[in-house]
């Protein structure tokens, strides 16, 4: 207890009143009517819900979510497998075997050497765009997209069929990618990219 | 007993009780939908358009769930318990006039089930019948908490009706007649019983919310300190019934407040609109489904917006405000019908 009721530790205390309520606060009722005018007021205000599926709540532009590993411009897989990003993963969710490109395999793969399987789990990625921010192929990019739900764990390890994305259907990230940022990134004076 | 008296009233009944749970139904999703508009929230609307097939999934879905019951309860009260719920809340709606006489090929039919000279007093009879099963039920359960839900729903259900009853008695002593059909005929026009006995109605309404265990008197069933209530122990459709009898009650409830205090089928103006009785009648029975539409939305109203009575207060507001109030008011109306007659 506090022995000298004049220490405060703060000025937010306050004094509370026991006062006998006073005839019309005993009534209850104009109490009441108050409390009824101020849910019938939230009646007829605009919901704040928004319908999920038909509606997105809109994200910023440089939103971090689901990953998609892009092609070039000729439809061929830009990733390289060197495991760059892998490595800068602080939540050690990439993983990915890599194989070497055949002759034949000239038009889907840009490098020499390509990953077989590349898979995050998006239990464990945090969203922190360091893979992007690694990858020196300008492969992966994290998107507006969201991690749908699933009811299997197993489910959330996603694979190349979910993160490669389609050729008919580019998925847009010149949002993420602006000049400045490409400029900055391949900009070998700097010490970053030595 | 003809053959024709029979269809008329067995259709007038069939009507009647379809009706009644038709509205009980869509008092579940406008429950829902009205507290989520309450919220800054839409309610259900995934259903069907505005959500209207949800009280037909909901009903699905509880007759899909497991029949539960439990090992040591009373088999036979188990089940008696929303059984008798259900049957009372329905049984309460045939006294009530849903509207004035039809004039069909010269034979006049009431639209009511049936004009007992005793109606207030079958009313009170049959609406104390409805805590036997919420008490019942609690008991068979077998249950701490369903007992005590049980328990408080009897204590709350009996403070409460004799408030009732002298708010009711007053209406009886100005019109002259238990039978709710006269009570309703001398509202004519905007004669509504409401305007004198306006302390009678408030504790007509506060009765009226606790007889129907909806907030803030729904200490039976409160779930932050009896889990469900009287009804823990119950899934599956039984669960439905006490759940949809809840409903049925309120909608037979507004159907009461309606018809004793705020003029049942008679409307403004009835006299001087100048069309046949027969559709004033029919217009009479739309003003008073309308009526009973804005007073099931006030039970949803004050759902949402009061919160829960402490039991020691509810007792106290019963016994000691309640009670003193509608015998003065009892007193009060003697006192002028001395007066002024």
């Amino acid at each position: 207890m506090n022995q000298n009721p004049k220490i405060q530790l703060t000025n937010r205390s306050k004094v509370v009143s026991n006062k006998e309520m006073t005839f019309m606060e005993r009534l209850y009722l104009p109490a009441i009517l108050k409390g009824l005018y101020i849910t019938m007021s939230h009646f007829f205000k605009k919901e704040v819900t928004i319908q999920y599926p038909e509606v997105k709540r809109p994200v910023s532009d440089i939103y971090r979510g689901l990953h998609v590993l892009k092609r070039d411009d000729e439809g061929r897989e830009r990733c390289t497998a060197c495991g760059l990003c892998a490595l800068s993963c602080p939540a050690e969710a990439i993983t990915m075997v890599a194989a070497e490109r055949t002759d034949d395999e000239l038009h889907l793969y840009r490098e020499e050497k390509y990953a077989s399987i590349y898979e995050i789990n998006m239990l464990r990625c945090i969203f922190c765009g360091n893979c992007e921010t690694a990858c020196p192929k300008e492969a992966i990019f994290l998107t507006d997209r969201f991690v749908a739900s699933e009811t299997k764990r197993n489910a959330f390890v996603y694979g190349k069929d979910k993160l490669v994305e389609p050729k008919d259907a580019p998925i847009d990230i010149s949002k993420r990618q602006t000049a400045e940022v490409k400029t900055f990134k391949l900009d070998k004076s700097k010490s970053h990219n030595k | 007993m003809d053959i024709h008296f029979l269809t008329y009233k067995l259709s007038l009944a069939g009507g009647i009780l379809l009706l009644s749970l038709l509205i009980a139904m869509y008092a579940t999703l406008l429950e829902r939908k009205v507290a989520g508009f309450f919220q800054d929230r839409l309610g259900p609307n995934r259903a069907g358009t505005f959500g209207l097939l949800q009280p037909v999934a909901d009903g699905l879905k509880l007759f899909m769930k497991e029949e539960f019951m439990p090992a040591n309860a009373d088999k036979f009260l188990y089940i008696l318990g929303p059984s008798l719920t259900m049957l009372v809340a329905l049984l309460s709606s045939a006294v009530i006039p849903w509207g004035g006489n039809l004039n069909i090929g010269g034979v006049d039919y009431s639209l009511q089930m049936a004009d007992i000279n005793i109606g207030v007093l079958y009313t009170f009879a049959v609406v104390s019948i409805g805590v036997y099963g919420v008490m019942i039920g609690g008991w068979a359960s077998n249950n701490k908490y369903a007992l005590m839900g049980a328990v408080r729903a009897a204590s709350q259900m009996i403070s409460y009706e004799l408030a009732m009853s002298m708010a009711i008695v007053t209406i009886v002593m100005t019109t002259g007649s238990l039978s709710v059909n006269d009570i309703v005929a001398q509202q004519h026009g905007f004669n509504w019983n409401i305007w004198t006995q306006p302390i009678g109605f408030l504790v007509f309404i506060v009765c009226a919310f606790a007889e129907c265990n909806r907030t803030p008197f729904d200490l039976p069933e409160c779930e932050t300190e009896l889990i469900g209530g009287y009804h823990t122990e119950y899934s599956s459709m039984k669960l439905g019934f006490y759940l949809f009898s809840e409903y049925i009650n309120m909608f037979i409830a507004s159907a009461m407040i309606s018809s004793l205090y705020f003029g049942g089928y008679n409307f403004p103006f009835m006299d001087v609109l100048g069309v046949s009785p027969n559709w004033i009648t029919i217009i009479g029975t739309a003003v008073l489904f309308i009526k009973i539409a804005f007073f099931m939305f006030v039970f949803m109203w004050i759902r949402w917006t009061l919160p829960r009575f402490r039991y020691d207060q509810l007792m106290r507001f019963g016994w000691k405000v309640l009670l003193p109030m509608a015998m003065v008011n009892l007193i009060l109306t003697g006192f002028f019908k001395l007066l002024f007659k």
